[in-house]
Protein backbone atom coordinates (compact mmCIF):
# COMPACT_ATOMS: atom_id res chain seq x y z
CA UNK A 1 0.00 0.00 0.00
CA UNK A 2 0.97 3.60 -0.36
CA UNK A 3 2.58 5.47 2.45
CA UNK A 4 0.38 8.47 3.03
CA UNK A 5 2.68 10.22 5.46
CA UNK A 6 5.16 10.80 2.68
CA UNK A 7 2.59 12.29 0.35
CA UNK A 8 1.43 14.75 2.98
CA UNK A 9 4.51 16.78 2.26
CA UNK A 10 2.94 20.20 2.11
CA UNK A 11 1.33 21.04 5.44
CA UNK A 12 0.55 24.57 4.24
CA UNK A 13 -2.27 23.20 2.09
CA UNK A 14 -4.06 21.38 4.86
CA UNK A 15 -6.56 24.16 5.37
CA UNK A 16 -7.55 24.36 1.70
CA UNK A 17 -11.22 25.13 1.67
CA UNK A 18 -13.98 26.11 -0.63
CA UNK A 19 -16.03 29.04 0.45
CA UNK A 20 -19.02 30.50 -1.34
CA UNK A 21 -20.51 33.91 -0.70
CA UNK A 22 -24.09 34.59 -1.76
CA UNK A 23 -23.80 32.15 -4.60
CA UNK A 24 -26.72 32.25 -7.01
CA UNK A 25 -27.14 30.31 -10.19
CA UNK A 26 -29.83 30.76 -12.80
CA UNK A 27 -30.71 28.40 -15.63
CA UNK A 28 -32.41 31.02 -17.78
CA UNK A 29 -35.03 32.38 -15.37
CA UNK A 30 -34.96 29.41 -13.04
CA UNK A 31 -33.01 30.02 -9.86
CA UNK A 32 -31.27 26.74 -9.17
CA UNK A 33 -29.03 28.04 -6.37
CA UNK A 34 -30.35 30.55 -3.89
CA UNK A 35 -27.82 32.54 -1.85
CA UNK A 36 -25.67 29.60 -0.93
CA UNK A 37 -23.04 30.33 1.73
CA UNK A 38 -20.91 27.33 2.54
CA UNK A 39 -17.43 26.78 3.98
CA UNK A 40 -15.97 23.42 3.15
CA UNK A 41 -13.04 22.38 5.33
CA UNK A 42 -9.91 20.91 3.81
CA UNK A 43 -8.73 17.28 4.07
CA UNK A 44 -12.14 16.04 5.03
CA UNK A 45 -15.07 14.47 3.33
CA UNK A 46 -18.02 16.76 2.92
CA UNK A 47 -21.31 15.30 1.78
CA UNK A 48 -24.04 17.29 0.10
CA UNK A 49 -27.43 15.69 0.52
CA UNK A 50 -30.96 16.68 -0.39
CA UNK A 51 -33.93 15.58 -2.47
CA UNK A 52 -33.73 15.18 -6.23
CA UNK A 53 -33.53 18.45 -8.13
CA UNK A 54 -32.52 20.57 -5.15
CA UNK A 55 -29.33 21.74 -6.82
CA UNK A 56 -26.66 19.44 -5.41
CA UNK A 57 -25.04 18.72 -8.73
CA UNK A 58 -25.37 22.32 -9.74
CA UNK A 59 -23.51 23.46 -6.64
CA UNK A 60 -20.80 20.88 -7.10
CA UNK A 61 -20.30 21.80 -10.73
CA UNK A 62 -19.76 25.42 -9.72
CA UNK A 63 -16.59 24.49 -7.85
CA UNK A 64 -14.66 23.70 -11.01
CA UNK A 65 -16.82 25.83 -13.26
CA UNK A 66 -18.30 22.94 -15.21
CA UNK A 67 -21.44 25.03 -15.46
CA UNK A 68 -19.61 27.14 -18.00
CA UNK A 69 -20.48 24.36 -20.43
CA UNK A 70 -24.19 24.79 -19.82
CA UNK A 71 -25.23 27.50 -22.20
CA UNK A 72 -28.06 29.10 -20.26
CA UNK A 73 -26.41 29.01 -16.83
CA UNK A 74 -25.55 32.32 -15.16
CA UNK A 75 -23.64 32.52 -11.87
CA UNK A 76 -23.50 35.35 -9.33
CA UNK A 77 -21.63 35.69 -6.06
CA UNK A 78 -18.21 34.47 -5.04
CA UNK A 79 -16.53 31.11 -4.83
CA UNK A 80 -13.21 31.32 -3.05
CA UNK A 81 -10.77 28.48 -3.48
CA UNK A 82 -7.27 28.89 -2.12
CA UNK A 83 -7.85 32.58 -1.64
CA UNK A 84 -8.99 33.31 -5.19
CA UNK A 85 -12.47 34.01 -6.40
CA UNK A 86 -12.70 31.48 -9.19
CA UNK A 87 -15.67 33.24 -10.74
CA UNK A 88 -13.37 36.08 -11.80
CA UNK A 89 -12.90 36.36 -15.54
CA UNK A 90 -9.17 35.88 -15.43
CA UNK A 91 -9.39 32.47 -13.71
CA UNK A 92 -7.28 29.92 -15.54
CA UNK A 93 -9.88 27.23 -16.08
CA UNK A 94 -7.35 24.66 -17.15
CA UNK A 95 -5.39 25.08 -13.95
CA UNK A 96 -8.54 25.25 -11.85
CA UNK A 97 -9.80 21.95 -13.21
CA UNK A 98 -6.45 20.36 -12.54
CA UNK A 99 -6.61 21.49 -8.92
CA UNK A 100 -10.30 20.71 -8.54
CA UNK A 101 -10.99 17.36 -10.18
CA UNK A 102 -14.37 15.82 -10.82
CA UNK A 103 -15.77 12.30 -10.80
CA UNK A 104 -19.15 11.85 -12.41
CA UNK A 105 -22.27 9.84 -11.77
CA UNK A 106 -21.73 7.38 -14.58
CA UNK A 107 -18.17 6.16 -15.02
CA UNK A 108 -17.07 8.05 -18.11
CA UNK A 109 -13.79 6.47 -19.11
CA UNK A 110 -12.65 7.41 -22.59
CA UNK A 111 -12.80 4.95 -25.45
CA UNK A 112 -9.03 4.50 -25.15
CA UNK A 113 -6.70 2.09 -23.42
CA UNK A 114 -6.36 2.21 -19.65
CA UNK A 115 -2.91 3.63 -20.14
CA UNK A 116 -4.08 6.38 -22.43
CA UNK A 117 -7.00 7.24 -20.19
CA UNK A 118 -4.50 8.08 -17.49
CA UNK A 119 -1.95 9.64 -19.77
CA UNK A 120 -4.44 12.09 -21.25
CA UNK A 121 -4.43 14.37 -18.21
CA UNK A 122 -0.66 14.30 -17.84
CA UNK A 123 -0.35 15.18 -21.46
CA UNK A 124 -2.74 18.09 -21.58
CA UNK A 125 -1.15 19.63 -18.52
CA UNK A 126 2.34 18.91 -19.86
CA UNK A 127 3.19 17.40 -16.51
CA UNK A 128 5.59 14.66 -17.50
CA UNK A 129 7.26 13.93 -20.76
CA UNK A 130 9.59 11.12 -19.89
CA UNK A 131 8.11 7.67 -20.52
CA UNK A 132 9.38 6.19 -17.26
CA UNK A 133 8.00 9.05 -15.23
CA UNK A 134 4.63 8.72 -16.92
CA UNK A 135 4.63 5.02 -16.11
CA UNK A 136 5.51 5.74 -12.49
CA UNK A 137 2.71 8.28 -12.22
CA UNK A 138 0.25 5.85 -13.75
CA UNK A 139 1.33 3.12 -11.41
CA UNK A 140 1.00 5.30 -8.36
CA UNK A 141 -2.41 6.55 -9.55
CA UNK A 142 -3.65 3.01 -10.00
CA UNK A 143 -2.17 1.94 -6.68
CA UNK A 144 -4.04 4.66 -4.88
CA UNK A 145 -7.34 3.38 -6.19
CA UNK A 146 -6.35 -0.26 -5.65
CA UNK A 147 -6.33 -1.19 -9.30
CA UNK A 148 -2.65 -1.74 -9.93
CA UNK A 149 -2.56 -5.40 -8.99
CA UNK A 150 -5.56 -6.20 -11.17
CA UNK A 151 -4.62 -4.14 -14.17
CA UNK A 152 -0.86 -3.93 -14.34
CA UNK A 153 -0.68 -6.46 -17.17
CA UNK A 154 -3.63 -5.07 -19.10
CA UNK A 155 -2.78 -1.41 -19.42
CA UNK A 156 -3.24 -1.57 -23.18
CA UNK A 157 -6.76 -2.93 -22.94
CA UNK A 158 -9.65 -0.65 -23.74
CA UNK A 159 -10.89 0.91 -20.53
CA UNK A 160 -14.50 0.31 -21.48
CA UNK A 161 -13.99 -3.42 -21.14
CA UNK A 162 -13.57 -3.06 -17.38
CA UNK A 163 -16.33 -3.60 -14.86
CA UNK A 164 -18.27 -0.51 -13.82
CA UNK A 165 -16.54 -0.45 -10.48
CA UNK A 166 -13.12 -0.66 -12.09
CA UNK A 167 -14.14 2.07 -14.50
CA UNK A 168 -15.20 4.35 -11.69
CA UNK A 169 -11.94 3.67 -9.86
CA UNK A 170 -10.09 4.47 -13.04
CA UNK A 171 -11.99 7.75 -13.27
CA UNK A 172 -10.85 8.55 -9.75
CA UNK A 173 -7.27 7.61 -10.63
CA UNK A 174 -7.48 9.82 -13.70
CA UNK A 175 -8.22 12.74 -11.42
CA UNK A 176 -5.71 11.82 -8.72
CA UNK A 177 -2.85 11.52 -11.14
CA UNK A 178 -3.07 15.27 -11.79
CA UNK A 179 -2.34 15.91 -8.09
CA UNK A 180 -5.47 17.89 -7.32
CA UNK A 181 -6.28 19.51 -3.98
CA UNK A 182 -9.99 18.93 -4.18
CA UNK A 183 -11.97 16.06 -5.69
CA UNK A 184 -15.63 16.54 -6.45
CA UNK A 185 -17.74 13.40 -6.68
CA UNK A 186 -21.27 13.56 -8.05
CA UNK A 187 -23.11 10.43 -6.88
CA UNK A 188 -20.07 8.31 -7.72
CA UNK A 189 -21.70 5.06 -6.65
CA UNK A 190 -25.16 5.39 -8.13
CA UNK A 191 -24.28 3.15 -11.08
CA UNK A 192 -22.65 0.50 -8.89
CA UNK A 193 -23.92 -2.49 -6.94
CA UNK A 194 -23.96 -2.37 -3.11
CA UNK A 195 -20.71 -4.25 -2.65
CA UNK A 196 -18.82 -2.12 -5.13
CA UNK A 197 -20.36 0.90 -3.43
CA UNK A 198 -18.94 -0.14 -0.08
CA UNK A 199 -15.52 -0.67 -1.59
CA UNK A 200 -15.54 2.76 -3.21
CA UNK A 201 -16.56 4.28 0.10
CA UNK A 202 -13.62 2.57 1.72
CA UNK A 203 -11.41 4.14 -0.91
CA UNK A 204 -12.85 7.57 -0.16
CA UNK A 205 -12.00 7.17 3.51
CA UNK A 206 -8.39 6.55 2.55
CA UNK A 207 -8.27 9.37 0.05
CA UNK A 208 -9.56 11.90 2.57
CA UNK A 209 -6.16 11.91 4.21
CA UNK A 210 -4.69 13.56 1.17
CA UNK A 211 -7.48 15.38 -0.59
CA UNK A 212 -10.46 17.50 0.16
CA UNK A 213 -13.43 15.45 -0.97
CA UNK A 214 -16.87 16.79 -1.71
CA UNK A 215 -19.42 14.11 -2.46
CA UNK A 216 -22.98 14.53 -3.62
CA UNK A 217 -25.22 11.66 -2.72
CA UNK A 218 -28.80 10.58 -2.69
CA UNK A 219 -28.04 7.99 -0.15
CA UNK A 220 -28.15 9.21 3.42
CA UNK A 221 -26.50 6.12 4.86
CA UNK A 222 -23.64 6.75 2.51
CA UNK A 223 -23.31 10.33 3.68
CA UNK A 224 -23.35 9.16 7.26
CA UNK A 225 -20.75 6.48 6.55
CA UNK A 226 -18.17 8.43 4.60
CA UNK A 227 -18.43 12.08 5.50
CA UNK A 228 -17.09 14.29 8.24
CA UNK A 229 -19.29 17.23 7.35
CA UNK A 230 -22.70 17.32 5.75
CA UNK A 231 -24.66 20.02 4.01
CA UNK A 232 -28.39 19.63 3.45
CA UNK A 233 -29.92 21.38 0.49
CA UNK A 234 -33.53 22.01 -0.37
CA UNK A 235 -34.92 23.88 -3.37
CA UNK A 236 -31.63 25.55 -4.19
CA UNK A 237 -30.90 26.66 -0.65
CA UNK A 238 -28.34 25.34 1.76
CA UNK A 239 -30.56 24.67 4.74
CA UNK A 240 -27.95 23.44 7.15
CA UNK A 241 -24.27 22.64 7.27
CA UNK A 242 -22.32 21.01 10.08
CA UNK A 243 -20.51 17.98 11.32
CA UNK A 244 -22.09 14.82 9.99
CA UNK A 245 -22.68 13.46 13.45
CA UNK A 246 -24.53 16.52 14.55
CA UNK A 247 -26.61 16.77 11.35
CA UNK A 248 -27.74 13.19 11.61
CA UNK A 249 -28.31 12.98 15.37
CA UNK A 250 -29.27 16.49 16.30
CA UNK A 251 -30.18 18.60 13.25
CA UNK A 252 -30.80 22.28 13.85
CA UNK A 253 -33.61 22.64 11.34
CA UNK A 254 -36.98 20.93 11.21
CA UNK A 255 -36.61 20.46 7.43
CA UNK A 256 -33.35 18.60 7.85
CA UNK A 257 -34.82 16.39 10.49
CA UNK A 258 -37.79 15.54 8.29
CA UNK A 259 -35.58 14.69 5.38
CA UNK A 260 -33.21 12.58 7.42
CA UNK A 261 -35.99 10.68 9.07
CA UNK A 262 -37.41 9.97 5.64
CA UNK A 263 -40.57 12.05 5.51
CA UNK A 264 -39.67 13.15 1.99
CA UNK A 265 -36.83 12.66 -0.42
CA UNK B 1 -59.00 -12.81 -38.63
CA UNK B 2 -58.93 -10.60 -41.72
CA UNK B 3 -56.29 -8.48 -40.10
CA UNK B 4 -54.13 -11.45 -39.39
CA UNK B 5 -54.20 -12.52 -43.06
CA UNK B 6 -53.35 -8.96 -44.07
CA UNK B 7 -50.43 -9.02 -41.71
CA UNK B 8 -49.21 -12.30 -43.18
CA UNK B 9 -49.39 -10.97 -46.74
CA UNK B 10 -47.42 -7.86 -45.87
CA UNK B 11 -44.86 -9.89 -44.01
CA UNK B 12 -44.29 -12.28 -46.88
CA UNK B 13 -44.07 -9.38 -49.35
CA UNK B 14 -41.31 -7.85 -47.31
CA UNK B 15 -39.56 -11.16 -46.99
CA UNK B 16 -39.87 -11.75 -50.71
CA UNK B 17 -38.39 -8.39 -51.67
CA UNK B 18 -35.50 -8.94 -49.30
CA UNK B 19 -34.90 -12.33 -50.83
CA UNK B 20 -35.18 -10.91 -54.34
CA UNK B 21 -32.39 -8.41 -53.66
CA UNK B 22 -30.11 -11.19 -52.55
CA UNK B 23 -31.05 -13.30 -55.56
CA UNK B 24 -30.40 -10.41 -57.93
CA UNK B 25 -26.98 -9.72 -56.52
CA UNK B 26 -26.17 -13.37 -56.73
CA UNK B 27 -27.44 -13.62 -60.31
CA UNK B 28 -25.47 -10.59 -61.40
CA UNK B 29 -22.35 -12.13 -59.99
CA UNK B 30 -23.07 -15.48 -61.65
CA UNK B 31 -23.74 -13.76 -64.95
CA UNK B 32 -20.44 -11.89 -64.76
CA UNK B 33 -18.61 -14.99 -63.69
CA UNK B 34 -20.06 -17.18 -66.43
CA UNK B 35 -19.00 -14.86 -69.21
CA UNK B 36 -15.61 -14.13 -67.77
CA UNK B 37 -14.89 -17.82 -67.31
CA UNK B 38 -15.49 -18.19 -71.03
CA UNK B 39 -12.45 -15.98 -71.51
CA UNK B 40 -10.18 -18.22 -69.54
CA UNK B 41 -10.97 -21.09 -71.88
CA UNK B 42 -9.13 -19.19 -74.59
CA UNK B 43 -6.83 -16.87 -72.65
CA UNK B 44 -4.68 -17.94 -69.68
CA UNK B 45 -5.78 -16.42 -66.38
CA UNK B 46 -2.19 -15.70 -65.34
CA UNK B 47 -1.66 -13.50 -68.37
CA UNK B 48 -4.90 -11.73 -67.64
CA UNK B 49 -4.08 -10.98 -64.02
CA UNK B 50 -0.37 -10.22 -64.41
CA UNK B 51 -0.07 -9.12 -68.02
CA UNK B 52 1.41 -5.68 -68.40
CA UNK B 53 -0.28 -4.79 -71.69
CA UNK B 54 -3.91 -4.14 -72.51
CA UNK B 55 -4.03 -4.33 -76.32
CA UNK B 56 -7.43 -5.74 -77.21
CA UNK B 57 -7.29 -5.12 -80.95
CA UNK B 58 -3.69 -5.95 -81.71
CA UNK B 59 -2.80 -9.27 -83.29
CA UNK B 60 -2.66 -11.37 -81.16
CA UNK B 61 -4.70 -9.38 -78.60
CA UNK B 62 -3.34 -8.90 -75.11
CA UNK B 63 -5.59 -8.61 -72.11
CA UNK B 64 -3.19 -7.81 -69.27
CA UNK B 65 -5.17 -6.07 -66.55
CA UNK B 66 -2.21 -4.56 -64.65
CA UNK B 67 -2.24 -1.13 -66.33
CA UNK B 68 -5.98 -0.77 -65.69
CA UNK B 69 -5.68 -1.96 -62.12
CA UNK B 70 -2.83 0.46 -61.50
CA UNK B 71 -4.83 3.23 -63.15
CA UNK B 72 -7.73 2.60 -60.79
CA UNK B 73 -5.42 2.37 -57.79
CA UNK B 74 -3.55 5.58 -58.64
CA UNK B 75 -6.70 7.58 -59.17
CA UNK B 76 -8.35 6.15 -56.07
CA UNK B 77 -5.39 6.69 -53.78
CA UNK B 78 -4.99 10.20 -55.11
CA UNK B 79 -8.64 10.93 -54.46
CA UNK B 80 -8.56 9.46 -50.96
CA UNK B 81 -5.41 11.32 -49.98
CA UNK B 82 -7.10 14.52 -51.05
CA UNK B 83 -10.59 14.00 -49.69
CA UNK B 84 -10.07 12.22 -46.37
CA UNK B 85 -8.30 15.03 -44.53
CA UNK B 86 -10.72 17.58 -45.91
CA UNK B 87 -13.72 15.40 -45.24
CA UNK B 88 -12.78 14.58 -41.66
CA UNK B 89 -11.86 18.19 -40.92
CA UNK B 90 -15.14 19.41 -42.38
CA UNK B 91 -17.06 16.83 -40.36
CA UNK B 92 -15.26 17.92 -37.20
CA UNK B 93 -16.10 21.51 -37.95
CA UNK B 94 -19.77 20.77 -38.55
CA UNK B 95 -20.17 18.43 -35.60
CA UNK B 96 -18.22 20.31 -32.97
CA UNK B 97 -17.39 23.86 -33.90
CA UNK B 98 -19.95 25.45 -36.18
CA UNK B 99 -22.85 27.30 -34.53
CA UNK B 100 -26.35 25.98 -35.16
CA UNK B 101 -27.40 28.00 -38.19
CA UNK B 102 -24.09 27.44 -39.99
CA UNK B 103 -24.45 23.72 -39.34
CA UNK B 104 -27.76 23.70 -41.22
CA UNK B 105 -26.40 25.75 -44.10
CA UNK B 106 -23.35 23.51 -44.47
CA UNK B 107 -25.35 20.32 -44.28
CA UNK B 108 -27.68 21.40 -47.05
CA UNK B 109 -24.74 22.59 -49.11
CA UNK B 110 -23.22 19.15 -48.82
CA UNK B 111 -26.45 17.57 -49.95
CA UNK B 112 -26.42 19.79 -53.01
CA UNK B 113 -22.81 18.79 -53.61
CA UNK B 114 -23.85 15.16 -53.55
CA UNK B 115 -26.49 15.74 -56.18
CA UNK B 116 -24.22 17.21 -58.88
CA UNK B 117 -24.31 14.75 -61.81
CA UNK B 118 -20.92 13.26 -62.55
CA UNK B 119 -21.14 14.31 -66.21
CA UNK B 120 -21.22 17.91 -65.08
CA UNK B 121 -18.12 17.38 -62.97
CA UNK B 122 -16.42 15.70 -65.91
CA UNK B 123 -17.32 18.67 -68.03
CA UNK B 124 -15.79 21.05 -65.51
CA UNK B 125 -12.71 18.84 -65.52
CA UNK B 126 -12.32 19.04 -69.29
CA UNK B 127 -13.04 22.72 -69.65
CA UNK B 128 -11.43 24.17 -66.59
CA UNK B 129 -9.57 21.87 -64.17
CA UNK B 130 -7.55 19.99 -66.82
CA UNK B 131 -6.18 23.09 -68.52
CA UNK B 132 -5.56 24.67 -65.13
CA UNK B 133 -3.46 21.72 -63.96
CA UNK B 134 -1.63 21.55 -67.26
CA UNK B 135 -0.57 25.16 -66.93
CA UNK B 136 0.35 25.05 -63.25
CA UNK B 137 2.35 21.83 -63.39
CA UNK B 138 3.61 22.32 -66.94
CA UNK B 139 2.18 18.99 -68.12
CA UNK B 140 1.86 17.64 -71.63
CA UNK B 141 -1.83 17.23 -71.10
CA UNK B 142 -4.27 18.14 -68.38
CA UNK B 143 -6.20 14.93 -68.97
CA UNK B 144 -4.37 12.89 -66.36
CA UNK B 145 -4.75 10.90 -63.15
CA UNK B 146 -4.61 13.93 -60.91
CA UNK B 147 -7.53 15.62 -62.65
CA UNK B 148 -9.56 12.48 -62.07
CA UNK B 149 -8.44 12.23 -58.46
CA UNK B 150 -9.43 15.79 -57.70
CA UNK B 151 -12.89 15.42 -59.19
CA UNK B 152 -13.44 12.05 -57.54
CA UNK B 153 -12.34 13.50 -54.22
CA UNK B 154 -14.97 16.14 -54.72
CA UNK B 155 -17.56 13.45 -55.39
CA UNK B 156 -16.63 11.37 -52.36
CA UNK B 157 -16.62 14.33 -49.98
CA UNK B 158 -20.36 14.37 -49.22
CA UNK B 159 -20.36 10.68 -48.30
CA UNK B 160 -17.32 11.03 -46.10
CA UNK B 161 -18.46 14.21 -44.42
CA UNK B 162 -21.92 13.03 -43.55
CA UNK B 163 -20.92 9.62 -42.23
CA UNK B 164 -18.01 11.08 -40.25
CA UNK B 165 -20.30 13.69 -38.85
CA UNK B 166 -22.75 11.04 -37.69
CA UNK B 167 -19.89 9.17 -36.05
CA UNK B 168 -18.64 12.26 -34.23
CA UNK B 169 -22.09 13.29 -33.06
CA UNK B 170 -22.63 9.73 -31.83
CA UNK B 171 -19.76 9.96 -29.34
CA UNK B 172 -21.31 10.15 -25.86
CA UNK B 173 -21.42 13.65 -24.42
CA UNK B 174 -20.04 12.31 -21.17
CA UNK B 175 -16.60 11.91 -22.76
CA UNK B 176 -16.55 15.59 -23.44
CA UNK B 177 -17.60 16.38 -19.90
CA UNK B 178 -14.89 14.13 -18.50
CA UNK B 179 -12.23 15.69 -20.70
CA UNK B 180 -13.26 19.24 -19.88
CA UNK B 181 -13.40 18.25 -16.23
CA UNK B 182 -9.75 17.24 -16.42
CA UNK B 183 -8.90 20.66 -17.80
CA UNK B 184 -8.70 19.83 -21.49
CA UNK B 185 -9.36 22.47 -24.09
CA UNK B 186 -11.98 22.03 -26.76
CA UNK B 187 -9.33 21.18 -29.32
CA UNK B 188 -7.57 18.62 -27.12
CA UNK B 189 -10.88 16.97 -26.38
CA UNK B 190 -11.77 16.83 -30.03
CA UNK B 191 -8.43 15.54 -31.19
CA UNK B 192 -7.49 13.10 -28.48
CA UNK B 193 -10.84 11.87 -27.18
CA UNK B 194 -13.69 12.36 -29.61
CA UNK B 195 -11.82 11.50 -32.78
CA UNK B 196 -10.46 8.17 -31.45
CA UNK B 197 -13.88 7.30 -30.08
CA UNK B 198 -15.38 7.88 -33.52
CA UNK B 199 -12.60 6.08 -35.33
CA UNK B 200 -14.55 3.04 -36.50
CA UNK B 201 -17.22 5.28 -37.98
CA UNK B 202 -14.57 7.38 -39.66
CA UNK B 203 -12.90 4.32 -41.15
CA UNK B 204 -16.27 3.17 -42.41
CA UNK B 205 -16.77 6.58 -44.01
CA UNK B 206 -13.41 6.37 -45.69
CA UNK B 207 -14.10 2.87 -46.97
CA UNK B 208 -17.45 3.88 -48.41
CA UNK B 209 -15.73 6.87 -49.97
CA UNK B 210 -13.22 4.52 -51.58
CA UNK B 211 -16.03 2.32 -52.82
CA UNK B 212 -17.70 5.32 -54.36
CA UNK B 213 -14.48 6.46 -56.03
CA UNK B 214 -13.35 3.13 -57.41
CA UNK B 215 -16.70 2.42 -59.02
CA UNK B 216 -17.11 5.83 -60.60
CA UNK B 217 -16.99 5.74 -64.37
CA UNK B 218 -18.15 8.85 -66.14
CA UNK B 219 -15.75 11.35 -64.65
CA UNK B 220 -12.65 9.21 -65.07
CA UNK B 221 -13.61 8.37 -68.63
CA UNK B 222 -13.93 12.06 -69.42
CA UNK B 223 -10.83 13.44 -67.75
CA UNK B 224 -8.07 10.87 -67.23
CA UNK B 225 -6.89 10.67 -70.81
CA UNK B 226 -7.86 7.02 -71.39
CA UNK B 227 -4.40 5.65 -72.00
CA UNK B 228 -4.25 1.95 -71.04
CA UNK B 229 -0.57 2.00 -70.20
CA UNK B 230 1.20 1.51 -66.89
CA UNK B 231 1.30 5.03 -65.47
CA UNK B 232 4.63 6.29 -64.13
CA UNK B 233 2.96 8.91 -62.00
CA UNK B 234 -0.42 10.37 -61.27
CA UNK B 235 0.43 13.29 -63.54
CA UNK B 236 0.23 11.07 -66.63
CA UNK B 237 -2.77 9.94 -68.64
CA UNK B 238 -4.09 6.59 -67.50
CA UNK B 239 -7.20 4.50 -67.61
CA UNK B 240 -9.25 2.82 -64.91
CA UNK B 241 -11.08 -0.51 -64.87
CA UNK B 242 -14.43 1.20 -65.07
CA UNK B 243 -13.52 3.46 -67.97
CA UNK B 244 -12.21 0.47 -69.90
CA UNK B 245 -15.47 -1.42 -69.65
CA UNK B 246 -17.61 1.58 -70.45
CA UNK B 247 -15.39 2.76 -73.27
CA UNK B 248 -14.84 -0.54 -75.05
CA UNK B 249 -18.06 -2.43 -74.54
CA UNK B 250 -19.73 -0.63 -77.42
CA UNK B 251 -17.03 -1.63 -79.89
CA UNK B 252 -16.85 -5.32 -79.13
CA UNK B 253 -18.67 -8.12 -80.84
CA UNK B 254 -20.85 -10.17 -78.52
CA UNK B 255 -19.20 -13.49 -77.71
CA UNK B 256 -15.72 -12.42 -78.80
CA UNK B 257 -12.63 -12.82 -76.67
CA UNK B 258 -12.53 -9.05 -76.07
CA UNK B 259 -16.16 -9.11 -74.94
CA UNK B 260 -15.44 -11.80 -72.36
CA UNK B 261 -12.30 -9.99 -71.21
CA UNK B 262 -14.39 -6.96 -70.33
CA UNK B 263 -16.62 -9.18 -68.23
CA UNK B 264 -13.58 -10.48 -66.42
CA UNK B 265 -12.58 -6.89 -65.71
CA UNK B 266 -16.06 -6.43 -64.32
CA UNK B 267 -15.61 -9.38 -61.97
CA UNK B 268 -12.35 -7.93 -60.67
CA UNK B 269 -14.09 -4.62 -60.03
CA UNK B 270 -16.99 -6.37 -58.36
CA UNK B 271 -14.68 -8.26 -56.02
CA UNK B 272 -12.77 -5.10 -55.09
CA UNK B 273 -15.88 -3.08 -54.27
CA UNK B 274 -17.40 -6.03 -52.45
CA UNK B 275 -14.36 -6.30 -50.20
CA UNK B 276 -14.33 -2.59 -49.51
CA UNK B 277 -17.99 -2.56 -48.60
CA UNK B 278 -17.45 -5.56 -46.37
CA UNK B 279 -14.72 -3.75 -44.43
CA UNK B 280 -16.88 -0.65 -44.20
CA UNK B 281 -19.75 -2.73 -42.90
CA UNK B 282 -17.63 -4.35 -40.21
CA UNK B 283 -16.40 -0.93 -39.12
CA UNK B 284 -19.91 0.49 -39.04
CA UNK B 285 -21.07 -2.37 -36.92
CA UNK B 286 -18.21 -1.89 -34.53
CA UNK B 287 -18.95 1.84 -34.38
CA UNK B 288 -22.55 1.15 -33.37
CA UNK B 289 -21.49 -0.96 -30.40
N1 LIG C 1 -29.19 22.76 -17.96
C1 LIG C 1 -30.27 23.03 -17.22
N2 LIG C 1 -31.20 23.87 -17.69
C2 LIG C 1 -32.30 24.15 -16.94
N3 LIG C 1 -32.55 23.64 -15.73
C3 LIG C 1 -31.66 22.79 -15.21
C4 LIG C 1 -30.46 22.45 -15.93
N4 LIG C 1 -29.77 21.58 -15.17
C5 LIG C 1 -30.47 21.40 -14.04
N5 LIG C 1 -31.60 22.13 -14.05
C6 LIG C 1 -32.59 22.21 -12.97
O1 LIG C 1 -31.95 22.72 -11.84
C7 LIG C 1 -32.39 22.05 -10.68
C8 LIG C 1 -31.21 21.50 -9.93
O2 LIG C 1 -30.60 20.49 -10.71
P1 LIG C 1 -29.45 19.56 -10.17
O3 LIG C 1 -29.05 18.69 -11.27
O4 LIG C 1 -28.41 20.43 -9.55
O5 LIG C 1 -30.21 18.76 -9.04
P2 LIG C 1 -29.68 17.60 -8.13
O6 LIG C 1 -29.89 18.02 -6.75
O7 LIG C 1 -28.31 17.20 -8.52
O8 LIG C 1 -30.70 16.45 -8.47
P3 LIG C 1 -30.44 14.89 -8.62
O9 LIG C 1 -30.39 14.35 -7.24
O10 LIG C 1 -31.63 14.40 -9.37
O11 LIG C 1 -29.16 14.70 -9.37
C9 LIG C 1 -33.35 20.98 -11.13
O12 LIG C 1 -34.66 21.45 -10.90
C10 LIG C 1 -33.10 20.85 -12.59
O13 LIG C 1 -34.30 20.58 -13.26
MG1 LIG D 1 -27.42 15.44 -9.53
Amino acid sequence: MVNFMVSLSNPMEIETTIETKNLNLYYGDFRALNDVNIKIPGRNVTAIIGPSGCGKSTLLRCFNRMNDLTENAKVQGKIIIEGNNILELETDLIFLRKKVGMVFQRPNVFDLSIYNNLKFGLRIHRMLSDKDHIMQAIQSGLEQVNLWQELKDKLRKNARSLTLEQQQRLCIARVIILKPDIILLDEPCSALDPIATLRIEELLRILRQQYTLVIVTHNMQQAARVSDYTGFMYLGQLIEFGETNQIFTNPGEKLTENYISGYFG
Amino acid sequence: MFRRINEKIIESCIKLSGLLVIIFVFLIFLFLLKDSISLFGQYPIGQFLFGRNWLPISEPPKFGIVPLLLGSIYVTIGAIVICVPFGVAAAMFIAEVAPGYLKHVLKSLIEILASIPSVVLGFIGIVWLGPFLRNTFGLKTGMCGLTGSLLLAFMALPTIISICEDALVGVPRTYKEAAFGLGATHWQTLWRIILPAASSGIIAAVMLGIGRVIGETMVVMMVTGNAPVIPKSILEPLRTLTATIAGEMGETVGGSEHYFALFAVGVVLFIITFMINLVADVCMRRAKK
